[in-house]
């Protein structure tokens, strides 16, 4: 059996005669949508649009490390460079990658409900999203924020005269779109389900993004007051982190890695859920094990709260309080670990099939392990103290975040762009670009494991000239990875109107989504869904065909 | 057929109107409540007792506004649930930074 | 096949047999799955507010463990008397909210605007006492950063001999009236919000609105403001009340 998805004979195949993209025409009709869907579009393009800002400010930054002098930039706009990178690569991208574009449009639709609970608070949330994105290019046009992404005191409160106000405001609204979609989500998903779509029949997308909401909307105020802290240092100087005046800079450490850590389990969370689809789907199998893949998502986000202060191992907290971190930030690694295994499951006995989502969801098991057993050295004390700071603590969260969550943001644009489009991408292209991002991954952050162990420290301009051979080697990798996330953003807009036309089910998947047309109707569905099946039904999808024609168009 | 039962039919908790009398009652309660509290705070309680005594007594005030003002008791057990995974996480956030700062002084091991 | 249709009968019988109210919202099934969503998401976004305070909670614990001389002193110089009475305003004002909500459940339009009103009233009074007190503390130079001095604290008055503090716990006072502003004042904002939503309720009760069955919004704001006052239950012990003994 071929390995390429057989498509309708195009000739005869027809995109829908109506559906949410020309239900209205425009440009209000798209800035004042209550349409999931079409809100889920406008994050798609402003995501995009930062993606390739931090992508910039990260080939800035591999240029400067090819040689080791600090001969590009000076250390002050290196430092700039890089700030802007974590900035918007963390609170532009990733946060909102996987939740705001495929969460918003699917969700809905995966529990049968015609909207999320409440479209104006969504529409809200991209607004607050684009506003976080203008302050920020403010201070990137307005000189820069050179604090790192962290915002660490005292620097950042006391020694530094860049534009770190705006910057944290920035992140302030950016954290409430956050919420506002996170809240969205946990009230959809309780409240809005079809009739007999019980908790246990849900997609472990769902799951996913359910448990990844819970940490939004817990955590980010956490953040929202930090920063709050922080302006108010800066502008009246009230002093509750600065240690002349009785202040303790650790706090504000406390305080925003209480939210960071979960932060990155918000952001891979969604990412997991892609990623059992996608298995399930291309395996032709159920997941293996779904209820513990749905309760280890639940478990990562209740035990992320637990761990943050493994970010301050070296800062200055009391040894036994980091004894007690180190002990649990063992524990959630747990949990991960059972969704590896279960993947694994899925996939062992399955007529497996390499097409694009499925070669993203193979780069992420691999990487994302990587990624998250080097986590696990570095919540281990003792390797932390050597390894924290340097290029390791740097090629950890790469891997887990770029080599994890953005391989699985990408499988899930591929898996989900016919439904959302109404087209296929090009299959051999899209099969190159996965390629090319994974060999250009490992180029680019694998020699960084080594310079971490070696010494290198992070976010410096300049270092010794025996680091230069694998700084080379990742600037080239770098090179590499950029054409491989060039590709997509090419062959994906060219196939919006080349792209063969894909019908409601170009992958033969289960899930509420892919018994409705491509693209979907506004309200979803022409009448509600009575679910009765379980999830990942491969015999029920068998049955159905059998009695009906296919659609085509 | 049992599988068409709406799960998501409202739990008709809302149709529960509190009387008037009950916060009055309520209201009334928390008034009193703070004048034992102003005057606790007049009083010398050995060791760290007027810090109980006052967090005690605003717990206390703080559970009544969101049983019966809030109409908790008379909700759904979700929102049960959501009142107390909102405590739950603000105590995990304050003990567990407790746990840096009370052994800080400790020494190092 | 059939389970579609059934499903497309039943849904479209009961969609003619309920009440098809104009504020109903056309994703929601009925009203009372619009009220409990609503009352759903006002709950989590309280959540957020009790992360959001209890940030401010946590600084505030750790340095008066530190600093717990230097917080006393601060204290001292709080009034007792507008701390109390705000206190008993806002308890009044929780009460009023209640009322309102209530009014609005039995749809009594007069009632509700005349609760509603009181509230305002009430939220009013609080800022106002709160605007006196901020400006007491600015002519006695203990706001933080702009222009704090300890010289009351260095050398006090006969009136506040007992909280003499040597100049480096002195310093310290500047903390506890950090977090004093920074509490106090970010519960202000809330109220300020808060105020302002309630004149939006109250003009809207006033044409007619939230007495015919819609009770969602009076009775999801009640649960904003009830929060803000649970929030200035904890802040008025912790804040006014440190050891009034010494």
């Amino acid at each position: 059996m071929s390995t390429i998805v057989k498509l309708p004979d195009q000739s005869t195949a027809q995109l829908p005669k109506v559906s949410y993209l020309n239900k209205e025409y425009g440009l209000k009709s798209w800035l004042l949508t209550g349409d999931h869907k079409r809100i889920a579009m406008l994050y798609l393009i402003s995501i995009t649009f930062f993606f390739f800002i931090g992508g910039a400010m990260a080939g800035l930054i591999r240029l400067e490390l090819l040689t080791p002098p600090s001969d590009l930039l000076a250390a002050d706009t290196y430092n700039k460079v890089f700030t802007a990178h974590g900035i918007v690569m963390v609170f532009l991208f990733l946060v909102p990658s996987v939740p705001a574009t495929i969460g918003n449009f699917l969700i809905p639709i995966m529990v049968g409900a015609k909207d999320l609970a409440f479209p104006k608070i969504n529409l809200l949330s991209w607004y607050l999203y684009i506003v976080a994105g203008s302050m920020i290019i403010f201070t990137l046009v307005a000189g820069g924020v050179d604090t790192g992404w962290t915002f660490t005191t005292p620097l950042s409160t006391h020694y530094l005269n860049t534009h770190v106000i705006t910057a944290g405001l920035a992140v302030f609204v950016a954290g409430f779109s956050s919420i506002f979609t996170g809240l969205n989500f946990i009230v959809t998903i309780h409240r809005m389900r079809a009739p007999g779509m019980t908790w246990f029949r849900l997609p472990l997308f769902v799951w996913s993004h359910y448990a990844a909401s819970i940490l939004m909307v817990l955590g980010t105020p956490v953040l929202a007051i930090t920063l709050v802290l922080v302006v108010l240092e800066r502008t009246i100087g009230i002093g509750v982190f600065d240690p002349t005046k009785g202040g303790d800079p650790l706090l504000f450490q406390h305080l925003f890695w209480f939210y960071s850590h979960p932060a990155v389990y918000i952001m891979i969370l969604p990412g997991m859920g892609v990623i059992s689809e996608v298995i399930s789907n291309f395996s032709r199998k159920r997941v293996f094990g779904y209820t513990a893949v749905a309760f280890s998502s639940v478990a990562i986000a209740v035990f992320g709260f637990f761990v943050w202060a493994h970010h301050m191992f070296v800062m200055g907290i009391s040894n036994y309080s980091a004894l007690v971190f180190s002990l649990l930030t063992m524990l959630v690694a747990v949990p991960s670990a059972i969704k590896i295994f279960n993947w694994s499951a899925t996939l062992y006995k399955g007529s497996i099939t390499f097409e694009t989502p499925m070669l993203y969801a193979f780069g992420f098991l691999g990487l994302f392990t990587i990624g998250g057993l080097t986590g696990v050295f570095l919540g281990s004390m003792g390797m932390d103290i050597h390894l924290t700071e340097t290029y390791f603590i740097v090629a950890h969260f790469h891997f887990v975040m770029v080599g994890g969550m953005l391989m699985a943001y990408l499988a899930g644009v591929h898996f989900w762009w016919p439904k959302m489009t109404g087209r296929m991408y090009p299959e051999g292209v899209s099969k190159l670009a996965a390629v090319i991002t994974f060999v250009g991954f490992i180029l680019t952050f694998f020699p960084q494991f080594i310079l971490g162990y070696l010494g290198m420290p992070r976010r410096y301009a300049a270092y010794p000239p025996e680091f230069q051979v694998l700084n080379v080697f990742s600037s080239a990798g770098a090179s590499v990875l950029g054409i491989g996330y060039m590709l997509p953003l090419l062959y994906l807009t060219w196939s919006l109107k080349y792209g063969k036309i894909a019908g409601a089910n170009p992958w033969q998947a289960t899930g509420l989504e892919w018994q409705i047309q491509s693209p979907p109707l506004t309200e979803n569905f022409i009448e509600t869904p009575i679910v009765t099946h379980e999830a990942y039904d491969y015999e029920w999808l068998e049955s159905k065909k059998g009695s009906e024609v296919p659609t085509v168009g | 057929m049992a599988e068409t039962k709406h799960i998501d039919e409202p739990t008709h908790h809302e149709e529960h109107i509190v009387s008037p009398g009950l916060y009055m009652i309520i209201g009334s309660l928390l008034l009193i409540c703070t004048a034992i509290t102003v005057g606790a705070s007049y009083i010398d309680l050995p060791g760290d007792l007027n810090a109980v005594v006052a967090l005690g007594i605003a717990c206390f005030k703080a559970t009544i506004v969101v049983l019966f003002f809030m109409h908790v008791k008379y909700s759904s057990r979700l929102t049960k649930l959501t009142v107390a995974a909102g405590f739950f996480t603000f105590i995990v956030l304050i003990m567990m930074t407790m746990t840096d700062y009370a052994s800080r002084a400790w020494g190092r091991w | 096949m059939d389970s579609h249709t059934v499903a497309a009968q039943t849904a479209e019988t009961a969609h003619v047999d309920h009440e098809h109210p104009p504020y109903l919202r056309h994703h929601f099934v009925n009203v009372e799955q619009q009220r409990e969503t609503a009352t759903f998401g006002m709950w989590l976004f309280l959540l957020t507010e009790i992360m959001f305070f209890g940030g401010l909670f946590c600084a505030y614990l750790i340095y008066r463990n530190w600093y717990y001389p230097a917080f006393v002193a601060g204290s001292h110089q709080l009034s007792i008397f507008l701390g109390t009475l705000n206190t008993a305003v806002l308890i009044a004002s929780s009460f009023t909210m209640a009322m309102a909500v209530h009014s609005s459940e039995v749809r009594s339009r007069k009632a509700l605007i005349t609760w509603l009103l009181a509230t305002i009233f009430l939220g009013c009074v609080f800022l106002g006492v709160k605007a006196d007190e901020y400006h007491e503390k600015w002519e006695k130079h203990h706001v933080p950063g702009l222009n704090f001095s300890t010289a009351d604290f260095t050398h006090p008055s006969k009136d506040y001999k007992d909280d003499k503090l040597a100049p480096d716990m002195a310093e310290k006072t500047q903390v506890y009236f950090s977090l004093y502003f920074a509490m106090t004042g970010m519960h202000a904002l809330h109220m300020i919000i808060g105020v302002s939503l309630l004149t939006i309720l109250v003009i809207r009760a006033w044409g007619g609105a939230y007495v015919n069955g819609h009770v969602a919004p009076i009775e999801n704001f009640g649960l904003y403001w009830h929060f803000v006052d649970i929030v200035w239950i904890f802040l008025f012990p912790l804040l006014y009340l440190i050891s009034r003994h010494q």
